[in-house]
This record gives structure tokens, sequence and C-alpha cells, in this order.
């Protein structure tokens, strides 16, 4: 048997919803198996990614610390793969873009009732936010996309087969999803 | 003139003053589109449904048919700028289908998804668009409009009451409300109007209705927007060739 695929994934400003179709393949993680194995993932909670032939990506780039991962993706992944509609598009975390960063910060720390004596959070180990939620596609070059919020366990088997068989991995009705 | 022309090879009959794409729907051949809608004058602007007319880029919703015509619609070439089209209208609006009630019922994301489009790919705008919901009945979310005019048209052309109109020009382009106060509640918008049936995306919007239609169970998770197009066009209904659904809506 030839050697098994190496995949790496992540979850940056996403919600796990992805990763958790991602275990929806079900009994299909088996033969999955035989045919990867996992680098960085939530599932073996290896801390940084190493050489891999697949990198897939959940959620989009909402501060400096999504846009470090992503570049050790790119770095490191010969295939890299946005998943969901966070990645994709932006998606949820992006529906404040057209709002500014300082009043949104000050209206849910400072403003909103019942917050006496609140503050900004300033913890030197958070990452910053950045003033616009990006889709990955706007910081590295992205190879494939999977829409959905998140797209089902059976759209994700069957880009993930088509795409280690070699083929150009197509979705048809019932599986391309934004919703 | 009756006859026949080409599409995609395959041979179309056509009526006297029938448009390609009225001809191609009758004959049971889909033509992506979306400023085009059955009951109303072709509009020609959306270009989704841009085809090759001997050679030259046509819009289909507006080319009269001609016997002999050669017309080339599902090659690769004009299903590449199609996905553009409809990547710069996502990307201009804020198309954020997860939250939207139209979801499964929209045109825009029906179609993206018959050309298999799997990225805007474009830098999104993310523009600033506050919603209308000053209507007791009737929501407007102006995010997802793609300025297809169809409510502006059944409004003026059916309802008799042209609540709707385009302002701006190119980039700014809006559409707006023609009321005082901009609001729809100084208008004589009702729900029964033709106008709030035709919104190809989640425009126009009932209020009190969200997920009454579960998402999987909508108009197009049912069949794709190729097969539901085909059977909202009007069809000869007769040897004669009289059509009772194009008589009806004229």
């Amino acid at each position: 048997m030839s050697k098994k695929l190496r995949i790496a994934t992540t979850s940056l400003a996403g919600c796990f919803g992805c990763h958790m179709s991602l275990l929806d393949i079900d009994e299909r993680l088996f033969p999955l198996l035989d045919l990867v194995e996992f680098d960085r993932s939530p599932l073996t909670d290896i801390k940084h990614c190493g050489p891999c032939d697949i990198g897939i990506i959940e959620g989009g780039i909402c501060n400096a610390e999504n846009v470090h991962v992503l570049h050790e993706f790119r770095k490191n992944c010969k295939i890299l793969i946005a998943i969901g509609a966070c990645a994709v598009t932006g998606g949820l975390p992006a529906q404040r873009n057209h709002l500014d960063l300082g009043s949104c910060l000050t209206e849910v720390y400072l403003t909103e009732p019942g917050l006496a004596h609140g503050h900004i959070p300033n913890d030197p180990e958070l990452p910053l936010p950045l003033d616009k939620v990006h889709p990955l596609h706007e910081v590295v070059k992205i190879d494939y996309f999977i829409p959905g919020c998140p797209p089902s366990g059976d759209a994700i088997w069957k880009f993930l087969t088509d795409l280690i068989a070699g083929k150009t991995p197509e979705l048809g009705h019932g599986l391309i999803k934004y919703d | 003139m009756t006859g026949t022309f080409q599409l995609d090879g395959a041979n179309i009959p056509f009526e006297p003053g029938q448009t390609v794409m009225q001809a191609a729907l009758a004959a049971g051949r889909y033509i992506p589109h979306l400023c085009y809608h059955p009951e109303f004058k072709p509009h020609g602007s959306c270009k989704v449904c841009t085809v090759k007319v001997n050679g030259r880029t046509m819009a289909s919703c507006t080319m009269p048919a001609e016997a002999g015509l050669k017309v080339e619609s599902n090659i690769e070439e004009l299903n590449g700028l199609r996905r553009t089209l409809v990547q710069m209208l996502f990307v201009e609006g804020n198309h954020f289908c997860p939250s939207c009630e139209a979801s499964g019922n929209c045109q825009l994301q029906a179609t993206a998804y018959a050309l298999q489009v799997m990225t805007p790919h474009y830098n999104q705008f993310f523009p600033d668009r506050p919603l209308d919901a000053s209507h007791p009945d009737i929501l407007l979310d102006y995010n997802r409009c793609i300025l297809c005019e169809l409510c502006v048209r059944a409004s003026s052309e059916v309802d008799g009451k042209n609540v709707f109109g385009l302002s701006g020009r190119g980039i700014t382009k809006h559409l707006i409300v023609n009321a005082e106060s901009g609001l729809l509640k100084d208008t004589g918008m009702a729900l029964t109007d033709k106008a709030m049936q035709v919104c190809p995306v989640g425009v126009i919007l009932k209020k009190g209705q969200g997920f009454s239609v579960p998402i999987g169970e909508r108009r197009y998770d049912q069949r794709p927007v190729s097969a539901q197009a085909l059977d909202d066009a009007p069809r000869p209904a007769d040897a004669s060739g009289s059509c009772a659904a194009c008589e009806g809506s004229s």
C-alpha cells in the first residue's frame, strides 16, 4: 500500500461546527483512516503543523494569532482547503465588518447595562483582534473551498474521497450548500 | 416568423415574437438567468443569460429568436463568465446565507449552486446597509439586493403603486422606496402585492414567517434551479401555438 496522506486541520474564527461535521462521516472515518493520518488537529492535539499533503481550515481570520496559524498551514501543506461559511466568506464573525471595532468593544465591555467596572480585556496572552474579519483567500492562496454552515458529512466525504482519488472534487445538487 | 434555431446543437422551435430565452425554456432547455421573469418584459441587466449568437455575445432574454441562429450557451467559456458575474453579486452585497430567511428559496443562491460557485473569489465589500423594518407586515433587507428591478417592475406594472425605484449610478446604485421618508410604512405596499412575490433573493420578506418551512425542504432544496425554471416557464398550451400562461400575464 502506498504511503498514507498526512492531513492537518484547525479552527480559526470558527465554532468547530465544521469539525463536528467531519465527524459526521461516522463509520466512514475507518476507511478514511486507511488512507490518511492526522498531523496538527483538534483530533490529535498536536500543537504545530509539520509537512502535510492536505490542510483543512475552518473559520475566518479575526485576530493576529489566526494569521500566524494560517501562514503555518500554508507553509506546510501542499493543498489548503477552506471549509465552511466562515473560512470561505468570513461568515458570522464577519457580520461585525460594517461596524467600528472600537465601538463594538466599548459597547460589549463598557457601556452595556450590568457591566459596572468592566474593562476591555488586555491580557498580553490574548491575540489582538483585527479591525475586519477576512475569509482565508484574502490572506493566503487557497486551493479548494467547501462552502456550507456547516457542509454536511456527506459533502465532506465526497470532497475528500474525490481529492484523495486524484479527481477534481465536485459537489452536485444537494451537497453544495451555503446554509 | 416561425422556425427553428440551434441551441448547443439542438433544434429549438420558436413562435413569432419569442426571445431566445423564451423559446429555449419552452423547449425544456435551461439558460441561467436572474433578472428575467416569465411574467415580465425582458430587462437584460444581469447578463447572466449571456449566450453566443453566431459567435457574438448577446443577452438571450432580449435577443429575438430568428430562424437559423446558431446559439451556444452551456459551454465552459460562458459558464465561467456567469460564475464571475454571480461572484461579483455576492461580494457587492452582504449575502450571509446561514442567517437568511430566503436561503433555499433564493434564485441567486440556486444559480450559484448550478454554476458550482464554491467561493466568492473576490474581496468582499461588506457594505453598511441598514434594514427597513418600519412596515407592520413586511421587512426590507437591502443587504441582499441584486438590482434586478423585478420589484420595481411588479409594483409599477402590476400593482400600479410604484413603491420601488433604483437610485444612483454605477457602484452607488441602490434600491429606494418612493416615499418622502424613504420608509416602506409610508407607501401603499401590502402583502397581497405582486411586488411581494417576485424578489429572487431575500430583500422583501413577510414578517413573522421565519423558518415556517425548514431548511432542506425549500424550493431549490427539492430540485435544482434548472428544473424549477422550466416548470415556471410558459409552455405552448395546444397545437395552435397559443399559450394560456403567456396571455394571462401580458
